[in-house]
């Protein structure tokens, strides 16, 4: 171990740092040869060895003889199991570790892979196994799957909202912040839903941290505040998959976070990464509301005598319909809805108070009213790369009816929610929510009550959809007005301009 | 008395040259505006500016118009205008004025070398009202030797599509004037339909003479491709949804505008054209399918 004299009060100059942090990751090379090691020798052992008796310790075992035997036997099961799986697929792939590299290449001459991302692999079982892994070393509880999973979307989570992964916590909890183990329930529990609530929450949560954070001895703030809020992301993650526009806030935190010069008093610096987090919630949230709710009006998209229909509950969308009325427009509102979120009351309830007039409607009668129908307004939880709008389960449906009835789909964005994925179907990549919110009771029975115990039944709550581009005329962002092609164009220049 | 005598001017330009564009002797106009202006203030000289387009507009109420201006002003303004003396920046401007109408002059010509290869030997082609830029991509497609006939819609209410059939038949092109009403008639016999735009729309779709919604239509049902040329100052800052949303002073014609009581009674004189049913686009910044026009857009304003 390097040691340094460190005089009281005297924080290690900027070279000594670099030292240390040089002698810790050489430190864990040298820890992880030998694990490595270890798990190849119990291979080559296993080759020409099938019974289950242990082999002889390797000599560069540090740790005590019998636990290794142990997990050396757990190891060897398992690693049989993955064997005999992965010999019928594609033969031996040398001396790789399974659990280690379960996504690096072969070899080197063979074209990178590139990683999907766990949460649409919940399928297979090295991916995780390297949860897992990363969950442990972060001290993070895993939260298990819960019910049975309809076989299309078995690649996806599904959790229960009864068990909360608070529960799982140890009191007090030294490694999150109680700011994100409130958001995290918050957020598990649905307290906190819509994509806006929610990226605002989580920036309001992470400047909590920040400001109650202090750089450790030997450490440098830019470097290690992003390593602190790795365990928290990951820890939302489990309570709740983040959304497209979390992950743009929480890519924007972390570079300015690491631009940080490393000369910056803590203060300062705390101080200077609080306002970029208010500046970003200003300009990207609220004043693009503001902005595109002017785009909307001024440009005539809201005329009187216009019928506007809507769906569910859009942040964005009630704030453009409420500055319309405010504008004397006249028009009225219907406001469609659907189980089991019900949504559309809370968007019916904040019109209605406005004094909009609203019908309501379920959105199974939504090729009813469409005929009477002018316009269409709809919110979006991402835009994808290729012009697909994803959103609320039930989105694309009623785009699909809109476009058949020859009426207009307007999508209203604001930029930050642009993501570079690119996805063509709802079943890639998608959430599934707590499969006991379809149960209900009406007239004091309830059907699904039991649906556990019956082999051939999987209830299916999907919170998501997809959109195709064709079926949406118009999007509304902070920018103007585009065409949904021409989306990439926007993170093109918004990447020219970062 | 400012006003009059650019109107008076503009009326000059359109005269002296019919084969010229509306928009380009806007623009002439105002760049002569800009040269006789004894602004004290770039701020007050683009005002100015703004107000001879709204007044130009008020003269001719086609969308190039408005569109040119806007594109004009956007394109003089582009450079620094850093210098110390407003008469020095003024000369900049002029400059930049002079260098824009020639990039634009150019422009028919390069619109119709893009074009004429899309025009086989022995094609029938369909086309709307009359059209100058058209009229030029098929006087290169016959300068190229290939032979072809063309169908032309008459174009009530100002029988616009005889003077086409004029034009075609000096070219030697054999031309067959055809009823507005003959447009699915006659569609299962022609190749390929080509028409000019007076407005292209940040959706790709276009604005032009009433009657282009129905043939773009009928040519999508019969799966023609449907052809539209246009230069590019004509691309202008609007998005309508629907027909509706057109704005009242595109759709009739100015004199119109200032007599007409009940706006409702009379008839509009342009039509809006959705991109899902145009095929391409030819333009002098290339050969752009309607969701590229958006891109071309966000280049050229932003």
């Amino acid at each position: 171990m390097l040691s340094l004299i460190v005089s009281e009060g005297k924080d290690l100059t900027k070279e000594e740092k670099q030292r240390l942090r040089k002698e810790k990751k050489q430190q864990k090379k040298i820890k992880e040869k030998k694990d490595d090691k270890a798990s190849q020798e119990n291979e080559k052992e296993k080759k020409p060895v099938t019974s289950a008796a242990p082999a002889s310790q390797p000599p560069t075992q540090p740790t005590p003889t019998k636990t290794k035997a142990e997990l050396k036997a757990e190891r060897r099961a398992r690693q049989e199991a993955e064997r005999a799986s992965k010999q019928t697929k594609k033969g031996e792939t040398g001396q790789q570790a399974a659990t280690s590299k379960p996504k690096a290449p072969p070899s080197d001459l063979q074209p990178v892979v590139k990683r999907l991302p766990e949460h649409i692999q919940v399928d297979n079982p090295d991916v995780l196994k390297k949860l897992a892994k990363k969950l442990e070393r972060q001290q993070i509880p895993l939260r298990s799957d819960y019910g049975y999973k309809v076989s299309l979307f078995s690649h996806l989570h599904q959790y229960s909202r009864k068990a909360p992964l608070t529960q799982q916590l140890s009191i007090p909890s030294t490694v999150i912040h109680p700011a994100i183990v409130r958001l995290g329930l918050q957020y598990s529990h649905g307290i906190v839903a819509g994509s806006n609530a929610r990226s605002v929450a989580l920036l309001h949560a992470f400047k909590q941290v920040i400001r109650d954070y202090t750089t450790p001895q030997n450490e440098e703030l830019s470097r290690d505040l992003v390593n602190k809020l790795k365990p928290y992301i990951s820890f939302l993650n489990q309570c709740r998959p983040l959304s497209a526009s979390m992950g743009n806030a929480i890519k924007y935190i972390k570079k300015e976070i690491s631009n940080i010069p490393s000369n910056c008093k803590e203060d300062e610096a705390k101080n200077k990464l609080l306002n970029c987090i208010e500046s970003y919630i200003n300009e990207k949230i609220i004043l693009a509301g503001v902005a595109i709710a002017k785009c909307a009006i001024e440009k005539q998209k809201i005329s009187d005598g216009d019928v506007i229909l809507v769906y569910g509950c859009s942040s964005l969308v009630n704030h453009i319909l409420c500055k319309a009325f405010e504008k004397n427009r006249k028009f009225r509102v219907i406001v469609v809805d659907s189980r089991p979120r019900l949504e559309g009351k809370e968007a019916l309830r904040r019109l209605v108070q406005k004094g909009i007039s609203c019908t309501y409607v379920l959105i199974s009668a939504v090729s009813y009213i469409l005929p009477e129908v002018s316009k269409v307004f709809l919110g979006a939880h991402a835009l994808l790369a290729n012009g697909y709008v994803m959103s609320r389960v039930g989105t694309s449906q009623i785009a699909l009816v809109a476009k058949a009835f020859n009426v207009p789909v307007l999508v209203c964005c604001e930029t930050y929610k642009f993501c570079d994925r690119v996805q063509t179907d709802s079943f890639v990549s998608n959430e599934l929510d707590d499969p006991d919110d379809l149960i209900v009771t009406r007239k004091g029975t309830t059907p699904l009550e039991g649906w556990e115990n019956e082999s051939s039944l999987g209830l299916l709550n999907l919170v998501y959809d997809v959109t195709p581009p064709d079926f949406v005329d118009l999007v509304i962002t902070e920018l103007g007005m585009i065409p949904c092609t021409s989306v990439p164009v926007v993170l093109r220049v918004k990447n020219v301009d970062q | 008395q400012d006003e009059l005598m650019l109107v008076e001017y503009f009326r000059d330009q359109m005269k002296k040259d019919p084969d010229m564009a509306s928009a380009v002797a806007a623009i002439r106009t105002l760049l002569e505006f800009l040269k006789r202006d004894k602004g004290e203030t770039i701020l007050g000289l683009r005002e100015s500016l703004t107000s001879a387009t709204d007044c130009l507009t008020g003269v001719d109420s086609s969308v190039a118009v408005s569109s040119g201006g806007e594109l004009f002003l956007r394109f003089i303004s582009l450079t620094s205008l850093e210098h110390q003396d407003l008469s020095r920046c003024k000369k900049v401007m002029e400059e930049r004025g002079e260098l824009f109408l020639e990039k634009i002059s150019m422009s028919r010509t390069k619109v119709a070398k893009l074009c004429h290869t899309f025009i086989k030997d022995g094609a029938k082609i369909l086309t709307h009202s009359y059209s100058r830029v058209v009229l030029r991509v098929l006087e290169k497609a016959a300068a190229e030797k290939k032979r072809f006939s063309v169908y032309v819609t008459e174009s009530q209410p100002d029988a616009a599509g005889q003077h086409m059939a004029e034009a075609l038949r000096k070219l030697n092109v054999p031309v067959t004037v055809v009823l507005d009403a003959a447009v699915g008639y006659v569609l299962e016999k022609v190749d390929l339909v080509i028409v000019g735009a007076e407005g292209v729309v940040e959706s790709g779709g276009i604005i032009n003479k009433i009657g282009t919604y129905q043939m773009a239509l009928c040519s999508k049902a019969h799966n023609k491709p449907f052809y539209v040329v246009a230069e590019s100052f004509k691309f202008v800052r609007l998005y309508p949804l629907n027909q509706q949303d057109v704005p009242d002073k595109f759709k009739y014609k100015a004199d119109t505008l200032k007599t007409a009581k009940n706006l409702s009674e009379e008839h509009p004189i342009i039509d809006y054209t959705p991109p899902s049913l145009i095929t391409l686009l030819f333009t002098d910044l290339g050969v752009l399918t309607p969701s590229a026009v958006s891109d071309e857009l966000i280049k050229l304003y932003l």
